[in-house]
């Protein structure tokens, strides 16, 4: 078991021809992902890395039974591009795109909240169950199939995590780029409740940063519903104070806003939170053994 | 992207939101041609004089003055005009005021009092919508009132398939204690705000004050907007305002070379690819004993140029004792980045500080031969943990 994606996912990728997802669709088919197909709109019918293109994601997902699809599509057309994957029925659909505008992501938000779908990002390096289906921009040899699943806001942060998790021997079950958009389709509690629920996860890591409340309200589920180790490190105890000019966001975040607070409101709830992202790995070892 | 309180009140103005007649000025002759003007235009005789920069609390500095007369305009601009103004949002030094807002008084008298509230537009990042956050206690320090009366802060969220309803433009107007005339105009006026933060892409709009005038006329006194980078393609008209003056220079340069960098006040500079991995790095130089020189991403592509340049840059600043590099690779290559330093070190001459370089993922070990047997200063590890040990015994040595 694993959650979200697995050596069964069929893959589509949307953008496939473009650079980015010609690079990374290639990485992806390497790694032993079950890529079937890709969306360019106007080179329908034609063949790219060996697999077929289509036009629309519906035509795509007739022809192939995509059940996942990544998004390399760039930021003023992926918004669209997430809601043709949702109107397509695609399951889950992950999105690389850096920079879609915030007022997209709203009706985005709106938009797939009565879909039987997950939205995983936008901006964020994907999703990976090692051994399984490499479905992101992660480099796939760090990975080993383990027991730890791994929720994160950040890119290369996670590889810090998913590097020490193989060096001391637990491995990785699936590790998921939540990303760092303001409106992010999968929040940092959604991700946990799926590791928490996953009975090949012994283990969960959660690496948050500053701002929002979601680290807190993942925290606040995790103490209700506790079934095994959480390890925890917050970025940015350093990071100057956001430079927005006016308070309104400050009073919306609360208090549980700064690295401190919410290493508070998470070593409240049980979870093990670790000063130095050099100590994720072997926290974990100890908590595990 | 922030914009000037004249910037933002003319993009209100644009789409229905009344703002207080004005006219920007960079001199006192300039300052005493607007004042006259809008004399003549509203009637006014009394003038606002307010300081144009980027930060909250210009009051509190004597970035803002009323004028009673068309020489006590002149007077003032003359005083803002070239102060370093201090406010509780700028550095100790201040910044460099160039240009000041001359505006129509709207604290005119009249049948009723004048009233002061609050408003922001903003987005409420735990449901993913919009929404109207307001307060009968304007023109003070919102996050005062949030604390010491959180019942008199109201919000109202914005469905986006519906956009503000009528009924909610209503129920702002009926919290605030409105009637006859100011009740109306109250609803218009939160019904064109949100049309213009949508039509905009803003990602804050704060009015502190609104003002509900003894006419019963509702005035934007202020407007702090910000709008959203990822959006400003389309609007290329919002995107030419940035003011670079604004904004730190070294920022600016960095910009140019798609690096993202932060100055901060500590002593050891760092370089580092993805920005979590960044924060992290600072975090983990304070708990070596240092203190973060600056945030700096490389981002995906940290080819030679790009390594060099964020050297230059992370070298003007004088306070820096030693430099951290923690680059993660993954798609590219650590080899590669290697040569980039070796490179960058090569052209920029004789770096005088230490340099700890962590480079980590894909070909980690050539990249560490590379630089070992490059023949620089260059301290040189793989796991995170030798690097902070390595900074440690740098700051140590100093």
């Amino acid at each position: 078991m694993s959650v979200l994606v697995s050596k069964d996912s069929k893959v589509l990728v949307q953008g496939f021809t473009g650079s980015e997802g010609t690079f990374h669709a290639s990485q992806m088919i390497e790694y032993g992902t079950r890529v079937v197909g890709g969306v360019t709109p106007g080179k329908g019918g034609s063949m790219h890395l060996d697999r077929p293109v289509f036009d629309t994601v519906s035509q795509a997902v007739e022809a192939t039974a995509a059940d996942v699809s990544i998004i390399f599509v760039p930021p003023a057309f992926a918004a669209d591009a997430i809601m043709e994957a949702a109107d397509a029925g695609i399951k889950v659909i992950i999105c690389i795109t850096e920079g879609i505008p915030v007022k997209d992501m709203v009706m985005v938000k709106e938009y797939i909240s009565n879909k039987p779908c997950r939205l995983i990002g936008p901006n964020c390096p994907g999703v990976i169950t090692p051994d399984g289906a490499k479905v992101g921009i992660m480099p796939g040899f760090i990975h080993q199939k383990g027991i730890v699943g791994i929720v994160s806001r950040s890119g290369t942060l996670t590889y810090e995590a998913v590097d020490q998790l193989t060096k001391v021997g637990l491995g990785q079950t699936t590790a998921i780029g939540i990303g760092g958009d303001p409106v992010p389709g999968t929040t940092t509690k959604e991700a946990v409740e799926l590791l928490m629920d996953d009975p090949e996860t012994k283990g969960i890591v959660m690496i948050g940063e500053i701002g929002g409340n979601m680290e807190a309200d993942a925290a606040y589920y995790i103490r209700d519903n506790f079934r095994k180790p959480v390890v925890a490190f917050i970025a940015g105890a350093t990071a100057p104070k956001g430079r927005t000019m006016g308070h309104a966001g400050a009073i919306v975040g609360g208090h549980a806003d700064t690295a401190e607070a919410k290493k508070e409101i998470l070593r409240e709830c049980g979870i093990a939170v670790v000063d130095s992202p050099a100590d994720i790995g072997k926290k974990m070892k100890e908590l595990l053994s | 992207m922030n914009l000037h309180e004249f910037q933002g009140k003319a993009i209100l103005r644009k789409h229905g939101v009344t703002v207080p007649e004005s006219i920007i000025a960079f001199n006192p002759k300039e300052a005493m041609d607007a004042a006259k003007a809008l004399q003549a235009s509203t009637g006014t005789d009394k003038w606002a004089v307010k300081a144009q920069i980027h930060a909250g609390g210009r009051g509190k500095g004597g970035g803002v003055k009323i004028a009673k007369n068309i020489d006590e305009v002149e007077q003032y601009a003359q005083d803002i005009i070239g102060m370093m103004l201090v406010t509780p949002q700028t550095s100790a030094e201040g910044k460099l005021v160039k240009k000041v807002l001359i505006e129509q008084n709207i604290f005119y008298p009249g049948p009723e009092p004048t009233l002061e509230y609050y408003m922001s537009v903003l987005l409420n990042r735990q449901t993913g919508r919009n929404m109207i956050m307001y307060s009968p206690r304007g023109g003070m320090d919102i996050e005062k009132v949030a604390e010491e009366t959180p019942e008199l802060i109201f919000t109202e969220e914005i469905d986006p398939k519906t956009g503000l309803l009528p009924f909610q433009a209503r129920r702002i107007a009926f919290n605030l204690e409105l009637s006859g005339s100011a009740f109306k105009n109250m609803v218009k006026f939160v019904d064109a705000l949100y049309k213009a933060y949508v039509a905009n892409d803003a990602s804050l709009f704060e009015i502190n004050p609104v003002i509900k005038a003894a006419d019963g006329r509702i005035f934007a006194a202020d407007s702090k907007v910000s709008i959203d980078n990822n959006a400003l393609y389309r609007h290329p008209d919002i995107a030419e305002m940035r003011d670079l003056d604004e904004e730190d220079p070294s920022e600016v340069e960095a910009g140019k070379y798609h690096l993202n960098y932060v100055k901060l006040d500590g002593d050891v500079g760092c370089m580092v690819n993805g920005a979590g991995l960044a924060m992290a790095t600072m975090d983990m130089i304070k708990m070596s004993g240092g203190s973060p020189a600056n945030f700096l991403d490389v981002g995906g592509t940290a080819d030679a140029a790009r390594v060099e340049q964020a050297f230059r840059i992370i070298l003007k600043d004088t306070n820096v004792k030693a430099i951290l590099v923690n680059i993660f690779g993954g798609i590219v290559r650590c080899d590669r980045v290697a040569q980039g330093i070796v490179d960058a070190y090569n052209n920029i001459g004789e770096i005088k500080i230490p340099i700890i370089v962590r480079l980590q993922g894909t070909n980690a070990k050539e990249a560490k031969i590379l630089i070992d047997q490059s023949g620089l200063k260059v301290k040189s590890a793989i796991q995170l943990e030798d690097a902070a040990a390595l900074v440690d015994n740098a700051l140590k040595k100093i």
